[in-house]
Parts: structure tokens; C-alpha cells; sequence
């Protein structure tokens, strides 16, 4: 079996993110990066499923070239292969590029099984490149999966649990697939030191737009549909009221005022 | 003259929720801007309930693909015939809720078509005869702007209770439009098998009562003080990032950066310290009750109302409070 993971490379949510305003780009200097939390759950369900049903992972990344660290981290978790997706006429894409880029670069892989994606990223936080890669490579689209039931290569089948609104759908869908996974589907392992040290010396890949057969005029800022106008810092909410007093007297003023907003029904 | 404004009537299985209805109320606002109507479209096995609904709430027209396939909501099936009405029509813009459902359906038919998506949409515009769309980046630290600048249409997912409902108006009626779509189960790559519904029935994203709980709970034990609350009033249960990680409640109850976005009206944070990932989550909540013990703590800043104080004895003291004064 064929598997390809896709990572992204955005800033630690841990650390403060600043905005160049008015160039309209994020600042990243002095940033530290981390592979996309979701990502992980979706590189470790690629390292299970390999480990279950045999097969080869391809890790994927689409970014500038210090985007290469999640590559290596991959690597260091035992990927066979990785690559970067890399180019200045990717910069600025929208999430629709996104997916195109990462689906020529899937296409490239050729016979790729299933695809495992996260959810979303906690930068762009659009939630839609997982959805729009399956719709553009015409793969079964998989999304807010929460576990995968079994992945039957010989017979183009796999089965999954996805978390929807109001409780979990078992879908059977045919393969080749894209899976995006929710946090929370496995726990993501840790590399070793041995396996660092190997990562550490293995040459990373980039492709570029042409490498990719990629329209470099229809992808990155050019190919965005949207432009950005504005961006703002909202504003804060007012400042709040300590209640102040005694804890009968507490709960009694804090139950007038939620009841005195009749929500509750 | 500008393209119609549409609004997609998201519903599971020909439920009707006015949830579904709620973008009909932007959608009007921004045709009226544009200068033109608001449409709704639906995809469904019977149709006609919803069209009606969406009629009475605003609809000028309702364009409608029927067919045995769309009896069960799958979303691959759905954008394929959200993709054809799209493709003929050619609105000014679409919206649809920012939900699971919503997302699955708007993504993949913006790919096919290869039209744009802005997501989890929380401002709306008509600007220089454009769409500019406002939504959150960075855990809603900056939101960013942007306006369609391809004359091809654009798509937006719309955050859940970002706007506010349309007036339900029963003598109204929309004309409906009905496209023949032919689709069949052979066409189609996914099947849903079963549909396990889940014990916590409560949706975080339209509950309008949130009552939360973070790492100061102490242990698993503290959500059942929570839940009291919750249950009291009607509302669901919350939790922060921290408290999900220590295995005190399923993730599907998480709320903030790597959970989910919620805007209920009244949001009751317990023992929730409020980094800025958990704020990122709940900040344009219309009421925030903050109790922490921490005077220092930040979610006192983001609070509407605050109480310094131990949750195990402030949230029984509401909990008693309520139930003499609602009578429950």
C-alpha cells in the first residue's frame, strides 16, 4: 500500500504571533515553527497504518524551505520518503492552490492508497484543504475522521468513524482516499535520538512549480480568488465586572443578571 | 447587475431546524447591498417542507435538486449537486454555515469548480460593489479582510450564530426552482453504513448556554459539577485544551484553537485560566462568566462577569440560586 502524509510547518501556538500590518504578511522573525498539531495525529496514523497493512509512507510538505524541519521530523519517525513542495510562486496561495499544488505532487508520487491529512491547520485554520485535495484528485473525501475501522488494499475499500455533528458516522468509502483526522485518533510517538541522527543527513527533495507541472501564474498570490483589504487587531472586549462581596450575595447577583438576559429557556 | 446572493439550507435527513434558515438574514443584507435578491438552495430526497421554511424566511427564490440518492446527507453527494447549481447560476456568492456538514459540501464543490472559499466567515460586506469577507486568524488574535477580485463567484463559510436570525414571516413564500440532477449511487465513492448518535446530545456549536471547565476543575470528578450546572440550564458541556488532555472528558468537548470555535450567548468558563488558545475558542461569546480562584488569571480580562473563587463552592451556590429562582 501506497501512503502519502501532507504536513504543514506553522508557528509554535505556543509563541506570540505578530503581523507585519501593513505589509499584509506574517512576521516571522524570531518565530519558532512546529509541524501542524493536527498533522501529527495524521503522520502517526500513517506510521500505524503502514504497521498494520504493510506498505511505504511519503511525507509531504508544501512551504518555504525551513519547512523542511517537519520533513526531517518525519524522517526521523521512520518516513520512507519525503518532499518539498517549494517555490516562490507558492507563496501567498489560497487554500484552493493549496490543494493543487499538493495534489500534483501526490499525482507525481503516483498510485498513492490513501492520503492522511490534519483536520486543519492552527494558522490558516481553514479546515477545507483536505476536502478540496480529494475533490481535485477525485479521491473518496474523508474528513473529521476520529478513527479508521480497517484499510483493505487489495480490495480498493477502507472504513471509518467520522465525528459529525450529533454523534459518529461509519462510512465505507473506496480507495484511493483522503483521510483528514481530529486530534485525539491516536497518539503521536516521539522520534529517537538514532532516529534524528539519521534524519539529520538525509537530503530533502523540493519540487518546484515546474517540477510539479504546476501553472506558476495559477497558483500563490496570483491564483488567489481573494485579496487582502484589511487587517485588524479586534477589538478587545470591555472590561469585565469583578463581583465583589460575599458568596451569597455573589451568586445571587451573577443568577439575576444571566436570568435577566432571558437565554434560559 | 449583480448575481443573486445564495444561501445553502444545510438540514440532516429534510430536518428542519431554523438553524437551517440563519444566513438567509446576512444573505438579505448583503443583496441589498449588491442590489439584487437572496436565494436559497437545497439538495435533499423531499425538498419542498425546506423550500417552504426558507421562503418564510426570506427567500426570494429557492432552487432545488431532488433525487432518492440525497435521502442520507453525504457530503460528496451533496457538492456534486451544490456544484451544478452553482455552475449555472453563477451567484454573486454563496454562504454556508461553518459547520461539519456545511464545510464537507461548500469545500468540495468550491474545488470542482475551482471557485474561491473564504471560512468560518464573521464579517460580511458588500464593498465597492465586491464581497468582503472578515474571519479570524491566528486564534482571533488579528482578523484578516479580503474581497473577491476573480469575476468568477466566491464561496464563504459563515461561523455558526455570527449573524443574527431572520424574522420568520409564514404569509411569504419563495418560488422554487427545481433542477433535474441526475446522480446515482455508482457515482459516488462513499457510503454512510451507520450512524451512531452520540450520548452527549448537546451540539457546542449551536448551544446557546456553554458552562466549561479547565485544568483548575483538579480532576475528573469537577465536571459533574459542571454538567449540574449545564443540565440546569439547558446548555452544553465545554472544556479547555488542558482538561482534555488529562483524560478528564473526550475531546469532542473541547473548545479553542485545536477544538472548536463556539459563540453561545452565555459562556460560563470554571477553573479556566484563559491562554490565549482557549480565549481564541470563545472570545466573541456574547456573555462570559469567568470563576477561577486566580485573581491574575486572564480570563478575568476577556470576563463579562467575574468571580474570584473556588468553583466547588461558587458554581453549587448558582446551581441552588437558579433552582429557587426558576422554579426547577
Amino acid at each position: 500500500m501506497k501512503i502519502a502524509v501532507c504536513l504543514k510547518q506553522v508557528p509554535d501556538t505556543e509563541a506570540e504571533i505578530k503581523w507585519d500590518i501593513p505589509k499584509g504578511a506574517l512576521s516571522r522573525d524570531g518565530m519558532d515553527s512546529i509541524t501542524n498539531p493536527f498533522d501529527e495525529f495524521a503522520l502517526e496514523e500513517a506510521l500505524l497504518t503502514k504497521e498494520n497493512y504493510d506498505g511505504e509512507i511519503v511525507a509531504i510538505s508544501m512551504g518555504p524551505e525551513g519547512a523542511k524541519d517537519v520533513l526531517r521530523n518525519a524522517l526521523a519517525l521512520t518516513v520512507d520518503q519525503v518532499a518539498l513542495c517549494t517555490d516562490d510562486a507558492f507563496a501567498g496561495s489560497d487554500t484552493y492552490s493549496t490543494a493543487s499544488v499538493l495534489a500534483a505532487a501526490i499525482k507525481k508520487v503516483g498510485d498513492v492508497d490513501v492520503v492522511f491529512t490534519g483536520k486543519q491547520s492552527t494558522d490558516g485554520n481553514t479546515g477545507v484543504v483536505g476536502a478540496e485535495l480529494a475533490a481535485i484528485l477525485g479521491f473518496s473525501p474523508l474528513t473529521q475522521v476520529s478513527k479508521v475501522r480497517s484499510i483493505d488494499a487489495a480490495g480498493k475499500k477502507i472504513v471509518v468513524e467520522r465525528a459529525v455533528e450529533g454523534g459518529t458516522e461509519v462510512v465505507e468509502a473506496k480507495l484511493p482516499a483522503v483521510v483528514s483526522v481530529i486530534k485525539g485518533i491516536n497518539e503521536p510517538r516521539l522520534p529517537n535520538l538514532m532516529g534524528i541522527r539519521k534524519a539529520s543527513k538525509i537530503d530533502i527533495p523540493q519540487w518546484s512549480a515546474g517540477d510539479l507541472g504546476v501553472d506558476a501564474g495559477k497558483v500563490g498570490v496570483a491564483g488567489a480568488s481573494t485579496k487582502v483589504v484589511e487587517i485588524a487587531v479586534p477589538p478587545p472586549r470591555g472590561a469585565g465586572e469583578i463581583l465583589k462581596g460575599e458568596l451569597e450575595e455573589i451568586a445571587n447577583t451573577i443568577t439575576d443578571k444571566l436570568i435577566d438576559l432571558k437565554v434560559i429557556k | 447587475m449583480a448575481n443573486d446572493v445564495w444561501v445553502y439550507i444545510e438540514h440532516k435527513d429534510g430536518a428542519i431546524a431554523p438553524m437551517s434558515f440563519e444566513l438567509l438574514g446576512i444573505g438579505k443584507q448583503l443583496a441589498d447591498g449588491f442590489g439584487s435578491s437572496v436565494s436559497a438552495f437545497v439538495i435533499g430526497d423531499k425538498v419542498d417542507d425546506l423550500a417552504k421554511e426558507a421562503g418564510a424566511y426570506g427567500a426570494a427564490k429557492v432552487y432545488a435538486v431532488e433525487g432518492d440518492v440525497f435521502k442520507t446527507f453525504r457530503g460528496e453527494a451533496y457538492a456534486k449537486a451544490a456544484a451544478f447549481l452553482l455552475d449555472k447560476y453563477k451567484p454573486e456568492i454563496a454562504l454556508f454555515r461553518a459547520t461539519v456538514m456545511g464545510t464537507d459540501v461548500a469545500a468540495a464543490a468550491a474545488a470542482q469548480l475551482g471557485f474561491g472559499l473564504c471560512t468560518d466567515t464573521i464579517g460580511l460586506a458588500v464593498d465597492g460593489g465586491k464581497a468582503k469577507m472578515t474571519r479570524a486568524a491566528f486564534g482571533g488574535n488579528y482578523t484578516v479582510s479580503v474581497v473577491n477580485e476573480k469575476a468568477a463567484p466566491q464561496i464563504a463559510t459563515v461561523r455558526p450564530k455570527a449573524f443574527a436570525m431572520p424574522e420568520k414571516d409564514a404569509s411569504k413564500s419563495a418560488e422554487v426552482v427545481k433542477e433535474s440532477f441526475a446522480l446515482a449511487d455508482a457515482d459516488l465513492s462513499t457510503q454512510v453504513v451507520e450512524f451512531i448518535k452520540s450520548a452527549t446530545s448537546v451540539n457546542l456549536v449551536e448551544a446557546d448556554i456553554i458552562v466549561s471547565g479547565g485544568r483548575g476543575l483538579g480532576n475528573e470528578g469537577g465536571f459533574e459539577i459542571v454538567k449540574q450546572l449545564a443540565d440546569l440550564l439547558g446548555g452544553a458541556v465545554g472544556a479547555s485544551r488542558a482538561a482534555v488532555d488529562s483524560e478528564w472528558i473526550p475531546y469532542e468537548h473541547q473548545v479553542g484553537q485545536t477544538g472548536k470555535t463556539v459563540k453561545p450567548k452565555i459562556y460560563i468558563a470554571c477553573g479556566i485560566s484563559g491562554a490565549i488558545q482557549h480565549l481564541a475558542g470563545m472570545r466573541t461569546s456574547d456573555c462570559i462568566v469567568a470563576i477561577n480562584k486566580d485573581p491574575d488569571a486572564p480570563i478575568f480580562k476577556a470576563a463579562t462577569f467575574g468571580i474570584v473563587g473556588d468553583y466547588k463552592e461558587v458554581v453549587p451556590k448558582m446551581i441552588e440560586k437558579f433552582k429557587s429562582k426558576l422554579g426547577r
